[in-house]
């Protein structure tokens, strides 16, 4: 059976121009769309609520100890735990409901491009994640008031957590791409993630190769730097490969509809 | 701008080894409203979502309005409304703020968009409703919505699957009221599996069953032959010209064609029913001295077809 592949559309070098106004114009549609539908449902502002309350202990437990450091490490390590449930919550509906309502078939059938969908939606889920850090920064501004904490090491791990939180997000999203099911998707995103995050517990007990490479996947280990105020290229370039290996492989299975 | 608004060449689509279509072709010109009839599961769906680049084709071609569906989509998908069977919606927006995000994605923009919101609201009768989350709307103010969508773009051809299915008896009559008028302007391909709709709506029928288009005529010539219409199938090796013309030169045949499909080239012999030609038809292939490979009876008949079709709907009657 032959297999036709959806060929780019032919781009003159004077379409270039148009080309990425077309893509960028798609991809906002998507965003907005996107972004005003997590912004006027309830369910936002829960996993907000309920990630703010959690973070919110810990910053408070890591200040209440006998000589307090004014840093923003002491809730932002343990943070990293509580990404690995908001991001499935977050991303569990973005394509399993397009494809329950049959929407994605609409979508599909507009002028737009597959990648314009995916990017548009994952830029809507980044959003949410500033708007949830910008919530945080009132422990930061606690800090400040009170105490005389560092500020490299704050822009560092908010950074960090930034970074951290997307490739979260980037697995999520795939995850959802996977199925119609929402709590399917978040099942199998938190497994994911979850696995991803242990394998540093892995690492610290084996040795040699095995070590490297679970270190080298562990979600979690390439984020203690940023928490210490370490800003660490490798660090930097683990997170984004993160994020477009899973959105490359997110756009291919949406795509991959046009094959089967 | 090419006349034939849709044109369909040799189109097969295999799910794994499921066949769901088998070496479909037809055009539909510019301004045509052509219906396709066929039971549940015989292909209508597969064809549309090919029509309108949502699945590749197995082999053939299709392309609307000259742009092939597979190397020219995005072309292509520029020139169509359609409505899946099951309606697309986002249930938690409201009618105008769906139709606000479909007609961005779709390149249009500012006052012109909210002109053609407007309009598309005017024409399928939403007014009262604009403001509405769509999850509150009746069934049939859903397929408005769907239809809304479609032609918000001013499409050149509007394919629509199963327009009528679900909704209550008034609103039925409503709905082809409505797809009657967008006819009037626009190409138009509809699927359906009510016979009474394609009548009311279509000046062209096709059928298709169990993949394959059995026959294509207008709705009055098609009713005829519905009711009383026995189709033989025949595989004769031979020059095709000659056979057809002394196949249509038998006595009780009403019409031949030659159907080349995926599992070998074929003739559909059709005559009134209770007329079984197979004798007539060995007998002439063996004086012409061509090859008989296969001759039978089609399993199933343009009157069972018929029989599967629901003549009055199913839906209207339940509801009452």
């Amino acid at each position: 059976m032959n297999r036709p592949t959806v060929s780019m559309p032919r781009v003159s070098p004077g379409g270039v121009k148009t080309y990425l106004a077309s893509t960028w114009r798609n991809t906002f549609a998507i965003f907005w769309k996107e972004s005003k539908t997590y912004f006027t449902s309830p369910m936002a502002y829960i996993i907000g609520g309920v990630f703010l309350a959690i973070t919110g202990y810990l910053f408070v437990s890591s200040i209440s100890v006998p000589f307090p450091e004014a840093s923003i490490r002491g809730w932002l390590e343990p943070s990293t735990t509580v990404f690995i449930l908001w991001a499935p919550a977050i991303t569990m509906r973005l394509l399993a409901e397009e494809q329950k309502l049959g929407t994605l078939e609409l979508l599909m059938t507009s002028p737009i491009r597959d990648y314009e969908i995916v990017l548009g939606k994952f830029a809507a889920v980044l959003a949410i994640l500033f708007a949830t850090l910008v919530l945080t920064l009132f422990y930061s501004i606690m800090l400040f008031l009170y105490g005389d904490p560092d500020f490299g090491p704050l822009l560092t791990g908010y950074l960090g957590i930034f970074l951290f939180g997307g490739a979260s997000l980037s697995i999520g999203m795939l995850a959802s791409s996977l199925t119609s099911n929402q709590v399917v998707a978040a099942i199998v995103s938190f497994g994911v993630l979850l696995l991803m995050l242990l394998t540093q517990q892995a690492a610290d007990i084996t040795s040699g190769l095995a070590a490297q490479v679970l270190e080298g996947v562990s979600l979690s280990g390439h984020f203690e730097d940023f928490s210490r105020g370490i800003l660490d290229t490798n660090n930097v370039v683990y997170y984004l490969s993160v994020m477009a290996f899973f959105l490359f492989l997110t756009i291919r299975n949406v795509e991959s509809r046009r094959w089967r | 701008m090419p006349d034939t608004m849709i044109e369909v060449n040799g189109l097969t689509k295999y799910y794994g080894e499921h066949l769901a279509v088998d070496n479909i072709s037809f055009h539909v010109e510019k301004g045509e409203v052509v219906g396709f009839l066929g039971p549940n599961g015989s292909g209508k769906t597969t064809t549309m979502r090919i029509l309108t680049g949502y699945l590749p084709p197995s082999t053939g071609a299709a392309s609307i309005a000259g742009h092939d569906t597979m190397t020219g989509s995005l072309e292509a998908r520029r020139h169509i409304g359609y409505l899946p069977e099951t309606v697309p919606l986002y249930t938690d927006m409201t009618v105008e703020d769906y139709l606000q995000f479909l007609g961005t994605i779709r390149g249009m923009r500012g006052p012109y968009l909210q002109k053609r919101i407007d309009v598309a609201i005017e024409r399928v009768k939403l007014g009262d409703y604009r403001k509405s989350l769509i999850h509150k709307l009746s069934k049939g103010y859903r397929q408005r919505t769907g239809l809304a969508q479609a032609i918000l773009h001013e499409p050149e051809v509007l394919i629509l699957d199963e327009p009528t299915v679900g909704i209550d008896p008034i609103q039925v009559v409503e709905t082809r009221e409505l797809i009657k008028e967008l006819g009037r302007e626009q190409t138009l391909l509809l699927s359906t599996h009510i016979l009474p709709e394609v009548s009311a709506v279509c000046e062209r029928v096709l059928i298709i069953n169990e993949g394959i288009l059995v026959a294509e005529d207008t709705p009055d010539n098609l009713a005829v032959r519905l009711r009383g219409t026995e189709q033989v199938q025949a595989e004769i090796r031979g020059p095709s010209a000659d056979v057809i013309r002394e196949l249509r030169a038998l006595e009780g045949v009403t019409s031949a064609r030659y159907i080349d499909t995926a599992t070998g080239p074929r003739y559909t012999i059709e005559s009134p029913s209770g007329n079984d030609l197979r004798e007539k038809i060995a007998e002439m292939v063996v004086m012409h001295g061509w090859g008989l490979l296969q001759l039978s009876v089609v399993p199933m008949s343009l009157e069972e077809i018929f029989l599967e079709l629901t003549t009055a709907d199913d839906e209207e009657a339940s509801a009452r």
